[in-house]
């Protein structure tokens, strides 16, 4: 089988040094999203499990994957959880979910946990669209606007750049960096243009690098416009799989004149990490699962 | 329980069997020696009417949004379009309304409909090119006047602005003359110039009464009702119709009868809705909030005015005021004047224009929020909507904005589009009522 390139790492993880069974409010996040999908673990409102995952072609399978690779190793059930939520674009067809709750509000509830209360703009680079979220000190969004009718500055988008030019989608941002001196940024950033400019760059001898270094630089000037429309406040942060692409990351914040917020946790889990906290909150209402 | 009382609205069957009948009666003139023809919802309709009773138009717009409604038929309309070599990029009216042209469908039943002639003018990018393609196509003469002399505030008080419109109108009356073979009836002609301005005049009025709270109507209502001031604005019977609405929607407020029985929050969008999918207005209601109306609805077929209160009302007919139209000329002159007053016909000229009018709707109509719809099937309205959302939220006033298209469902994703309001409603503190 040809190697796939854009393959991105799918893993799991659990907190071995903590017994879940001392906390009191267990709750989880799923987050099924069009590319990607995570659940999350929180005892007390600590992370304690997750597993991140590609989404397959059915919603709820999904979520139960995800849920079921999340639990592993764990001893924990479905019947342990004091409340479920469900987020991201299907968050409606997870099946064991107590409640939807949308993505936007679920990142800028999750970027506040990752990143701290002093985080106001939170840029996700979600699998096929891109939001930017203004929020409060709580993590609650204040304004937000999206780009969802096309591919470009999405994973989705990075994928497919990846497997074109045939480097693993993990070291396509150190490899951008390989160049002498910056080129132009590619003139578009659809994926099917990019990919057509792309080839020819290549076919005129442009190396690997420099043509990953004039993708990634397209894609961070298209979201520095969206984040521009909706109007940068500090801190600022990234969400979402593109966080972890530097290439991306280091040219927008140059862009931007300002540097990101860094996490200790993967920043593809802050949908679902939000939407355990939003099921927390809900527990601590009173409105959680009755045992 | 429900916050407030609600009720159908009455008016619903005769509205359905008006437009109905407008269509048929379209399709079937020939067959009486009536006169059809073809233009745009921006067309000064009233002009024809001096031809005789029997004229019908079928203005290319609310037909357009006919099909877009019909997804089906919509599809093939583009594909054709598409098949014939234009860009799928162009105004998506357009490209529906030739779709049934070029497969010589009519949306509702039989063969296209030809034209006797083409009457339009000229405000937007697309609209002399539309009809020219359809005169080329199907062979028919096609007049058109330009109104390209700025937005009102610049040209109520130049006469010379008037004048290049209405030394245009005199000049399709000639043409009309001579395409058709009719004597021209000025006496006609000065009747539509009235009933045009009683019955953009009436929907402003309407439109007006949704500053109450709770809004007599909602915007999914307000499309069925504001597309007849789309389809002939100096029609009679629909003048008559927009008098009885009235007093129907007053009769609403004087109940307190809501259009949305858990109203608790109030929005307004922009310009054309993606028409195939209504049902996003009503998804609103899950929430308790409604769209009391819009900048497409208010403002493309009502008439208003600043009233010496500073706020806005309908503008006062001439009737009202006792200005006489006795001439052909007088009558050209008030139409142009009453014409490009509307409010909608000075946002091609100036985003900012639109943004004020939105302020003013956010304050008067009490809005809690707007929603934007970056719509890409129109290439004139859609002109500016970035800068009035920052207008917009400049001055303190949320804003949802969503992508799509009035008329081409292939760019309109109805699962993306609930989620933002979603995400909108949690940004305003809002939960579904249900789970209240
Ligand atoms: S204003 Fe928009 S809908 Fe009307 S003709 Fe122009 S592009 Fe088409």
């Amino acid at each position: 089988m040809a190697k796939e390139f854009w393959r991105w790492k799918e893993y799991n993880w659990h907190d071995e040094n903590r017994d879940w069974r001392e906390g009191k409010i267990v709750t989880s996040g799923v987050d099924v999203g069009s590319v990607s999908s995570q659940a999350v673990i929180m005892v007390d409102g600590e992370l304690y499990a997750f597993s991140n995952m590609r989404t397959g072609s059915n919603s709820p399978d999904s979520a139960h994957n995800a849920m079921n690779w999340a639990l592993e190793d764990t001893g924990m059930t479905l019947d342990d959880f004091n409340f479920v939520v469900g987020t991201g674009y299907g968050r409606v067809n997870v099946p064991f979910a107590d409640k939807a709750i949308t993505e936007i509000a679920c990142h800028a509830r999750g970027g506040n946990y990752m990143y701290g209360p002093t985080v106001r703009t939170i840029l996700d680079m979600g699998g096929q669209d891109c939001k930017a979220i203004l929020c409060d000190e709580r993590g609650k969004v204040t304004n937000f606007l999206m780009n969802d009718k096309c591919a470009a500055g999405t994973g989705r988008g990075m994928e497919v750049f990846a497997d074109l030019l045939g480097v693993s989608i993990e070291d396509v941002g150190d490899l951008s960096f390989d160049v002498e001196e910056e080129p132009p940024p590619v003139s578009s950033t659809c994926v099917v243009f990019a990919k057509s400019e792309a080839a020819s760059l290549l076919r005129e001898g442009w190396s690997q690098s420099k043509v990953l270094a004039a993708y990634c630089s397209a894609m961070a000037h298209r979201v520095f416009t969206l984040l521009e429309r909706v109007g940068v406040q500090k801190d600022f942060a990234i969400t979402g799989g593109i966080g972890k692409n530097s290439g991306v990351v280091k040219r927008l914040e140059q862009e931007l004149g300002l540097t990101a917020l860094t996490a200790k946790h993967d920043t593809q889990i802050a949908g679902a990490l939000g939407a355990a906290l939003f099921g927390k909150a809900l527990v601590e209402k009173g409105k959680g699962r009755k045992k | 329980m429900a916050k407030y009382k609600t009720e159908p609205l009455k008016c619903w069957a005769k509205a359905k069997e008006l437009r109905d009948k407008y269509y048929q009666d379209y399709a079937t003139a020939h067959e009486r020696g009536g006169i059809r023809w073809t233009g745009g919802a921006w067309s000064f309709d009233a002009i024809p009417y001096g031809l005789g009773d029997d004229v019908y138009p079928i203005t290319g717009e609310p037909y357009a949004a006919s099909i877009a409604f019909n997804k089906e038929f919509s599809l093939k309309c583009m594909e054709a379009t598409e098949a014939k070599g234009w860009a799928r990029d162009l105004c998506s009216y357009m490209r529906n309304y030739w779709g049934s042209m070029y497969l010589n469908k009519y949306n509702f039943g039989g063969p296209y409909p030809k034209p006797t002639f083409a009457f339009q003018d000229h405000i937007c990018c697309s609209h002399a090119k539309w009809y020219q393609v359809v005169a080329e196509h199907e062979d028919i003469p096609y007049f058109n006047i330009d109104v390209s002399v700025g937005p009102y505030h610049l040209i109520k008080d130049n006469p010379q602005k008037i004048k290049y419109i209405v030394d245009q109108m005199h000049e399709s009356i000639e043409f009309l003359e001579k395409v058709t073979g009719r004597e021209y009836n000025d006496d006609k002609l000065i009747e539509a110039v009235k009933t045009d301005m009683r019955s953009t005049s009436t929907w402003a009025k309407i439109c007006e009464l949704n500053k109450n709270v709770p809004a007599p109507l909602e915007e999914k209502s307000m499309y069925s009702f504001y597309v007849f001031g789309t389809l002939s604005k100096a029609k009679k019977e629909f003048a008559d119709f927009y008098d009885e609405l009235y007093d129907e929607v007053k009769d609403r407020v004087d109940r307190g009868i809501a259009a949305v029985a858990n109203e608790r929050c109030r929005l307004m969008s922009d310009t054309q809705p993606p028409w195939g999918f209504l049902k996003v207005f009503r998804y609103l209601e899950k929430y308790g909030a409604i769209s009391v109306g819009s900048l497409y609805t208010f403002g493309l077929v009502g008439n208003w005015e600043v009233k010496k209160d500073g706020t806005w009302g309908a503008r006062e007919t001439y009737m009202e005021k006792g200005i006489e139209i006795n001439t052909r000329d007088e009558a050209l002159t008030a139409l142009a004047d009453w014409t490009l007053s509307r409010p909608e016909w000075q946002h091609f000229y100036d985003p900012g224009l639109k943004t004020e009018m939105m302020l003013r709707i956010a304050k008067e109509w009490k809005l809690t929020g707007v929603m934007l719809h970056l719509n890409r099937g129109c290439e004139g309205l859609s002109t500016g909507i970035m800068e009035n959302r920052l207008g917009l939220v400049e001055s303190g006033i949320p804003v949802m904005t969503f992508e799509g298209n009035m008329g081409d469902e292939r760019e309109f994703d109805l699962g993306r589009t609930m989620t933002r309001i979603d995400s909108f409603m949690e940004t305003l503190d809002l939960e579904p009522i249900s789970a209240d």
